[in-house]
């Protein structure tokens, strides 16, 4: 295993903590690369094949590098109802990208969640872990334009 | 007037997502008396919320900012900003599970002990471990997962069972979008959850507990975390004479992983598909051991259970369905939160007294989440029990129930759910993968104004065959909000199809966008707003060029912007 990957050592080796495994390579790295897969194969003595099946099941895993700030516009049925739809449009329109993309600079990754458990305060979304809910279009806007300008 | 005593801000996700934070470092700084820490008391509406604890009792404000005039009112005592709870809320609520949720501080072992916690666990320790399996079979006390299946019986199946290693799991994978109410347990009262757990582990003779929870969730993980160090710093893991081995592992954003055979798949570091039963779990489960699944609010009402004995917890509720019932109220209602009521409140008790929504602004609510189904206004009497809501259609689920308002689309609302069902299938079952596809993409056409009437019959054919041929509970009621919709909603169906039209204008590719000259008042912000340049300088919406985004509408000042129906708008060629 390359040095890189060093870190897993602090995670079980047993096929159980395999997703604790990839859920430690993506909080280190902020995402699951080609080498981490390798990687994780071998220290879990599991084939390649297998780890890239995992990955693939669970939708918190990400292949490509997300941006800065992960925003997350909450789909779930309680923000649905109220008109997440616009909020992801707004979010898309402001920062230029479609859900599943990373903008240009890497600053910003969209993606959707389906709820956040912050249901009574739909519509919501997360911005690196932080949730933000009651949101409007101005207040949706204001917050990104704040990321932006602390870069 | 009376003596401050100490100020508690409620900190659990939906406080913190609304600026409790903020709040709790300013008055830490500020107020000059003790601040502390505390859950969700379920009133989410009116977050951030604290609590003034005072020698003459408690005053709750809502709405409360970190700012010098708002901490000034609440030193106060102010009468301006206090949280009042409706009369009709206080009749029909019953607080007995989440009697100490936002009450107490969720990270201390001391307070939670303060208040008979950890009671209930010694008492059952005092007990053998059939007497407690007892007890919870006389309380009636069923599954608040979904099931509905009778707990006590789960764990005798468990406690029968001769093996070198047993295995107890609590399911917090929560998946049901819309629905909190196991988030804000494990937020607000951890112990409350894992003194069910260790009673569970003492008489089912489990060896090792897992706790299962959604990794959406971090609060959650990290009280239940704290809340474990502190049962093992003052040795109440150990139970039966063994050390229990305590573990809690992340989800990593799979629907199906709720499901009990694809949890342990999960928990075992595979793809969490579900498997054929029999054999159940209790007979082979994680790597093989016999294992028991419960809920986070099936935990959470052991120690209730033990503590007031099987036959007192079954006084509430209705013959059938006993106890109290959590449900996350949301969507369009005025007071969505966490409520508790005995089994058996009818959903309009819910909805209405409860919930605060006007009769006149509702259509529908749905429960059970993308499993259940959608229950019609006219029936909202029903009461909320497992077997009569089943008997609808509908579930009880978990408890997400969502008020769906008159200016909704149930076309849209049955393809929302279905676009969340048919990416969450596993894959294993041809119906359930398919099937789901091919009603998701029929549902597609009919929003998108292309559907035939013969999609309508082949949705209404389709659903009950996915459900009878696939292997788990999520294909089994997938189909749920559509065969509901097609039941109490056709007309809207028929509407999308034959008449290309959207009564509640949700659906954008049926509906246009106007502008009305008489209200503009020449502002220029839709002009300035609109990201593709549909707006002419006169002012005048090309329809072929907007997007429905909702962008003018919303900036405009004098709502002059509004949707129309299909072809009031105007097209450029
Ligand atoms: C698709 C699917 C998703 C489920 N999701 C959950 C869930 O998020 N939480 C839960 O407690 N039970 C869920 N269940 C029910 C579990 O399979 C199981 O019945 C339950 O955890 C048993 O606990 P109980 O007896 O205490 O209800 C789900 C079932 C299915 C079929
Ligand atoms: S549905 Fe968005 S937070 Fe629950």
């Amino acid at each position: 295993m390359s040095d890189k990957f060093a870190y897993l050592s602090s995670v079980e080796r047993s096929r159980t903590y395999l997703i604790k495994g990839l859920q430690t390579v993506q909080a280190h790295d902020g995402y699951i690369s080609d080498a981490a897969i390798e990687a994780i194969a071998a220290y879990f003595s599991v084939p390649p094949v297998d780890v890239e099946g995992v990955v693939s099941f669970y939708a918190q895993f990400k292949r490509t590098r997300p941006g800065k700030y992960k925003v997350a516009v909450c789909d779930g049925t309680a923000c649905h109802i109220k008109g997440s739809i616009s909020i992801l449009e707004w979010v898309g329109t402001e920062l230029g990208i479609k859900p599943g993309q990373t903008d240009r600079d890497g600053l910003f990754s969209l993606e959707t969640v389906a709820c956040l458990g912050c249901c009574s305060l739909a519509p919501v979304m997360s911005i690196n872990g932080k949730v933000y809910g009651k949101l409007d279009r101005k207040g949706t806007v204001k917050i990104l334009k704040e990321y932006r300008k602390n870069g | 007037m009376a003596e401050i005593r100490k100020i508690k801000v409620g900190t659990a996700s939906c406080g913190l997502a609304a600026g409790a934070g903020a709040v709790l470092d300013f008055f830490r700084d500020h107020a000059g008396v003790e601040i502390e820490e505390v859950g969700c008391i379920g009133h989410c509406y009116a977050e951030p919320l604290v609590e003034v604890v005072t020698d003459a009792g408690s005053v709750f404000y809502r709405d409360v900012k970190g700012e010098q005039a708002c901490l000034d009112n609440i030193l106060a005592l102010g009468e301006t900003g206090r949280l009042e709870v409706s009369p009709s809320r206080r009749k029909y609520e019953m607080l007995k599970v989440t009697r100490l949720a936002g009450r107490i501080c969720p990270t201390s072992f001391d307070a939670y002990v303060a208040e008979g916690g950890y009671g209930a666990l010694k008492k059952a320790l005092t007990m053998t471990a059939a007497e407690v399996v007892d007890e919870v079979k006389r309380s009636g006390l069923r599954g608040r997962g979904g099931g509905g299946f009778p707990t006590g019986m789960k764990w005798q199946f468990l406690a029968a069972k001769q093996a070198e290693k047993k295995i107890l799991i609590c399911n917090a994978d929560e998946g049901d979008p819309g629905a909190f109410m196991d988030r804000s347990m494990m937020e607000s009262v951890p112990h409350q959850v894992l003194e069910g757990m260790l009673i569970g582990a003492y008489a089912t003779g489990a060896d090792i507990l897992f706790i299962y929870c959604r990794a959406e969730y971090p609060l959650a993980i990290k009280h239940i975390r704290i809340a474990i160090d502190q049962i093992r710093e003052h040795g109440l893991d150990v139970v039966n004479g063994k050390k229990l081995d305590i573990i809690i592992k992340e989800g990593a954003g799979a629907f199906v992983c709720g499901e009990e055979t694809a949890l342990i798949a999960s928990l075992e570091g595979r793809r969490g598909t579900p498997r054929f039963r029999p054999p159940f779990p209790t007979d082979r489960g994680w790597n093989d051991y016999p294992t028991s699944l419960n809920n986070v609010e099936t935990f959470a009402n052991i120690p209730l259970v033990i503590g007031e004995g099987g036959a007192a917890f079954a006084q509430v509720g209705t013959e059938k369905s006993k106890g109290t019932k959590l449900f996350a109220l949301a969507g369009d209602l005025k007071y969505p939160g966490l409520i508790e009521v005995p089994m058996g409140t009818t959903i309009g008790e819910i909805v209405f007294e409860v919930g605060g929504a006007d009769p006149d602004q509702v259509k529908a609510v749905q429960t059970g989440g993308p499993s259940g189904g959608c229950i019609p206004k006219e029936l909202f009497d029903t009461p909320v029990d497992y077997d009569s809501l089943n008997a609808l259609g509908a579930i009880m689920g978990s408890g997400g129930m969502i008020v769906i308002g008159t200016d909704r689309c149930m076309v849209e609302t049955a393809r929302y759910f279905l676009d969340f069902t048919h990416r969450e299938s596993c894959g294993k079952c041809t119906f359930c993968r398919v099937g789901m596809m091919r009603m998701y993409e029929t549902l597609e056409r009919i929003v998108a104004g292309k559907g035939e009437m013969s999609d309508i019959d082949f949705l209404a054919d389709l659903g009950p065959k996915i459900k009878k041929g696939s292997l788990c509970g999520l294909g089994q009621t997938a189909p749920n909000p559509v065969l509901a919709t097609l039941r109490y909603y056709k007309n809207e169906y028929i509407e999308h199809v034959r008449d290309k039209r959207c009564a509640a204008l949700v659906c954008n590719a049926l509906v246009d966008v106007k502008l009305d000259p008489e209200k503009c008042v020449k502002c220029r912000l839709c002009i300035r707003n609109c990201a593709v340049g549909a707006i002419s300088d006169d002012f005048v919406i090309d329809n072929a060029k907007c997007t429905r985004c909702n962008t003018c509408i919303d900036v405009c000042p004098k709502h002059a912007v509004a949707r129309v129906e299909k072809g009031e708008g105007y097209y450029a060629e």
